[in-house]
């Protein structure tokens, strides 16, 4: 009952049939792409490409946009001021993120979802309500400002200030830094600080050599979106600073809408995307090396 | 915890994540007394109350014309947004192929990319394109930036979906397409929905783009406050937060107990 | 053979089918035929094919060379939604946002049948697996042997000519597994269907089958009955699949009529065998037809192998000994409780068998000569081994 290898009579197909499948699954995928990428062009690409453009070709072809720009001492204060800002921002974040994200890991799961949706609401509460109500709070004669005299701490200008967008930025981009560091850190193994311990190291040596590492991923993720974020910053800069202490974007803007300088607002589009970029890709390496010392380590 | 400076450490790091906390959430509030003022003037705490700016916000054609515009354009781009954001974490999870990582990182550039950079890219682009100021324009921009929300969340539901119960379709006899219709969406339609809701809320908040984008003929909520702000003191700007307040925040809980009880019941 | 003359299953033939995934062969050219109505169970350790050939029937992996007929009809354009079979899964892949009745009558919808022709089918079909109450249930709310009853059922409500079944017991306990062994085999006597089993439990395939195809490496060793396997393997690694063998290595060699095997220091005869002359080979026995006697007393005659007992297992209705030879490999021996010897760890004893019982096969590198142990006991001594080939090979 063994089966004899004769060709079946009848079939003249060759013997040779090539996966059928192959061409029409690409195809498929990349119809499944196209609405996406359709809007990512007309969406992104283009409009990036269109600054890139204009940075290189108006009013003439060349570099004097860029010779310009770097030259100007103003342009490079409001840049060094740009990148400070988001710097400041970005302690600040941290500094009042981390402890709440470790809250948010250590807390019972109730407590844990009250935290979470405290977390959540003002991450989609709009740009523009919680910008406007900075601009109350921090208004002339304002509450905190009369708080802060209440308190001894004199008279504090704190709208049209740096301060006073320093202060409104890190509260609408904390939610950015939180939930990164969260999804991170909740993934932490408990058992390790409880192995730590039984090792004879005291929670604050726990801590700091194994806690603290394992973090730093989340952390970096966290700053990272919380900086990127920053430096294209305009309502809260716009609405809290003033032309005096204006950033990037607020000089972006004014090329454009006032000066129809599109070549010199396409030069800071780029020095923006630029330096995005070079912080990513900085990052990326970063985060690979370390990921490399772990798993070596275990390895 | 039997050590007292462990639980006085423990008791700091609660005092002072209640003080986060209230930082995180407060500051907002504020829009909602504001907007009963009687006086036309930001200064807070108001000392008269009237609710005649949320008369005047329901009365006047701008502004209810603001709010009807970011509603229609918000679930126009709810509508795009997910059905393409659908469609492409379908492809990438469909199975690996090579530049799956590179098309993803690319699909969720538009959260990396400096919004301000972009709205004047989109700005000059529109000009040329006669698309200042029209629905579809605004449909197209927000879309892109509502994509990654509605990739992350479909992404997940289709990663936890059995991959066999397709095949099983499939020798039952059911197509692609009707496999796709019968047993992949209803199973995945959390992750889409919630997809939905996150790109209704994204386009609803936006204002960067939306401000160079607009025209006279067609602003959303967002844009008329702004240029409320900047123009003059206006109470009605606080009756118009505590509104977009009231609905984000209502939506957001739906999403998270929505999402919430999904999980329960598996 | 199912001798259904009412048979509803279709005839099954595979023509040098091949599948490659780059430089890898999973199924490397195999033929293999199911008659109409047949229980054929293709089995195999992890990664021999077995499943692959079964994916390629269903039509979920493309044919790299090849082809599938199903009634003599090549199969390879149709997707799998055209192929009108049936397939349960391992871990049954129920639909679980449809209830157990709108499960099975899932592939009713997809072939337009009335709703109440829909009703009538699947109460049938539920009826079959023995589950008619529980149409209203959710898949959640089942144990895993109800689900798999309900994925057979589904798979069988339309009357497929071909049933594919990919471990769908794989994943239940024991106790379960036989009695749906048993379900299993009524069904396929009640329909007439041509079922295609994949399993890596020999047992199972031995309960279930009609014939068995024995994959190894992604070619067919051996296809037949249970029967025709366990007593007469054509390979060392069927001999060794299906139930447990002992092997006595060496080389083969001609002896009258036929080859041989040599082993150790002395000439083993068995009465079939097909290994190349000169070839490393290994002569087969089961371990129940070795018989057990103390090295004290006069040699035995015929085949006799010396050895030391390394381990004693007790099983109850039988004891396994474990024999350490010359050359440092080990056989099992099997004793029934009626014959227990007595024999224990350390003795030095005889192993016989008689020519029959015996085959020899040819070794590959997997099953050649294992390394001589440094310090022997027992010399080991090159020798002639003879096979006297039996013509009913």
């Amino acid at each position: 009952m063994v089966t004899v290898q004769a060709p079946v009579a009848g079939s003249t197909t060759a013997d040779r049939v090539i996966d059928q499948a192959a061409p029409s699954k690409r195809g498929g995928r990349l119809g499944l792409l196209a609405p996406a990428g359709l809007l990512l062009i007309v969406g992104l690409i283009v409009p990036l490409v269109i600054m890139l453009w204009y940075a290189f070709t108006d009013p003439s072809v060349g570099l004097g946009n860029f010779r310009w720009y770097l030259g100007d001492a103003v342009q490079q204060r409001i840049l060094l001021r740009t990148f400070t800002t988001a710097v400041n921002v970005t302690v600040v974040c941290v500094l009042l993120g981390y402890p709440y994200a470790y809250a948010m890991v250590a807390a019972g799961p109730k407590l844990r979802a009250v935290l979470t949706l405290l977390v959540l609401v003002p991450f989609w509460t709009s740009l523009m309500v919680r910008t406007f109500a900075w601009v109350i709070l921090l208004q002339d004669h304002g509450p905190v400002r009369t708080l802060l005299a209440t308190l001894g701490l004199g008279e504090v200008q704190l709208i049209r200030t740096n301060l006073g967008v320093v202060i409104g930025m890190s509260q609408i981009l904390l939610p950015f830094f939180v939930m990164p560091l969260y999804a991170v850190i909740t993934n932490i193994d408990r058992r390790l600080i409880l192995a730590s311990s039984g090792l004879g190291a005291g929670p604050l040596t726990s801590f700091f050599r194994i806690w603290l590492p394992l973090s730093l991923p989340g952390v970096g993720a966290g700053s990272l979106i919380v900086f990127i974020s920053s430096l294209g910053f305009y309502v809260t800069p716009a609405l809290l600073g003033s032309p005096g202490n204006s950033l990037i974007s607020q000089q972006i803007f004014t090329q454009v809408n006032g000066l129809l300088q599109w070549g010199r607002a396409g030069t800071m589009g780029v020095v923006l995307v630029v330096i995005t970029f070079a912080i990513l890709a900085i990052l990326a390496l970063v985060s690979r090396r370390s990921t490399r010392r772990i798993e070596g380590v275990r390895s | 915890m039997r050590n007292p400076t462990a639980r006085m450490w423990k008791g700091v790091l609660w005092a002072f994540c209640a003080l986060v906390a209230l930082w995180l959430a407060a500051p907002s509030l504020v829009v909602i007394p504001l907007g009963f003022t009687d006086k036309r003037s930001f200064s807070f705490p108001p000392t008269g109350w009237s609710t005649r700016w949320y008369t005047n916000f329901f009365q006047d054609p701008s502004w209810v014309g603001a709010l009807a515009s970011s509603l229609q354009v918000g679930a126009l781009v709810a509508i795009v947004a997910t059905i393409a954001g659908t469609a492409a974490a379908a492809a990438l999870t469909r199975s690996a192929f090579r530049g799956r990582q590179a098309v993803n990182a690319v699909l969720l550039a538009p959260m990396i990319a400096p919004v301000i950079v972009v709205a004047v890219g989109l700005y000059a682009l529109f000009l040329r394109a006669n698309l200042l100021g029209t629905t579809l324009g605004f449909v197209i921009a927000h879309s892109v930036l509502a994509l990654p929300f509605v990739i992350v969340p479909v992404t997940a539901s289709l990663n936890g979906f059995d991959r066999r119960l397709e095949s099983a379709a499939a020798i039952c006899g059911a197509n692609r397409w009707t496999t796709f219709r019968q047993v992949t969406l209803p199973l995945v339609a959390p992750g889409v929905i919630s997809g939905a809701l996150f790109a209704f809320v994204t386009s609803f908040d936006e204002v960067v783009i939306s401000l160079f984008i607009q025209s006279p003929y067609l602003q959303t909520l967002p844009v008329k406050m702004y240029a409320s702000v900047t123009r003059d003191t206006d109470p009605t700007i606080a009756a118009a937060a505590t509104l977009i307040l009231g609905l984000t925040t209502v939506l957001t809980l739906t999403i998270t107990l929505y999402i919430a009880r999904r999980n329960r019941v598996r | 053979m199912s001798d259904n003359s009412i048979s509803q299953g279709a005839a099954i033939t595979l023509n040098k089918l091949t599948k490659r995934y780059g430089h890898a062969t999973a199924v490397d050219a195999i033929d293999l035929d199911a008659e109409p109505g047949e229980f054929l169970t293709l089995l195999g350790p992890s990664g021999s094919g077995k499943t692959t050939t079964l994916n390629m029937i269903a039509g979920f992996v493309d044919i790299t060379e090849g082809e599938i007929l199903i009634d003599g009809k090549p199969v390879y354009a149709l997707p799998p939604h055209k192929r009108n079979m049936g397939m349960v899964f391992q871990h049954y892949a129920l639909f679980p946002h449809m209830s157990v009745g709108e499960n099975v009558a899932y592939p009713l919808r997809q072939r337009r049948l009335p709703k109440s022709e829909r009703g009538r089918l699947v109460a049938e079909a539920l009826n079959k697996v023995g589950l008619s109450n529980l149409s209203h249930r959710m898949p959640r709310q089942l144990s895993g042997g109800q689900q798999q009853r309900v994925a057979l059922a589904r798979a069988i409500v339309y009357n497929p000519r071909v049933l594919l079944m990919d471990e769908p017991l794989g994943a239940l306990d024991k106790k379960l597994r036989d009695s749906l062994q048993l379900e299993i085999k009524r069904i396929h006597a009640e329909l007439g269907t041509t079922f295609v089993y994949v399993t890596h439990d020999q047992d199972e395939a031995l309960v279930l089958s009609d014939r068995i195809a024995v994959f190894n490496h992604g070619k067919i060793e051996q296809v037949g009955s249970a029967q025709d396997l366990y007593e007469r393997p054509s390979t060392i690694f069927v001999a060794q699949f299906v139930g447990e063998s002992s092997l006595f290595h060496g080389l083969a060699v001609d002896h009258g009529e036929g080859k041989g095997v040599v082993s150790l220091d002395r000439t083993l005869y068995a009465h079939r065998g097909d290994a190349r002359i000169g070839a490393p080979a290994a002569l087969v026995v089961r371990p129940e037809r070795i018989r057990v006697q103390p090295t004290t007393g006069v040699e035995p005659s015929g085949n006799a192998v010396r050895g030391r007992i390394l381990q004693e297992i007790y099983l109850g209705s039988s004891r396994k000994l474990e024999v350490e030879l010359g050359d440092g490999s080990e056989v099992l021996v099997r004793e029934s409780a009626g014959d227990v010897t007595a024999n224990r760890p350390g003795d030095l004893v005889w192993l016989t068998f008689r020519p029959e019982d015996a085959v020899v096969l040819t070794s590959d590198e997997s099953t050649a000569t294992p390394q001589l142990a440094a310090d022997d006991q027992i010399p080991v001594l090159t020798a002639q081994l003879a096979v006297q080939r039996n013509r009913s090979v």
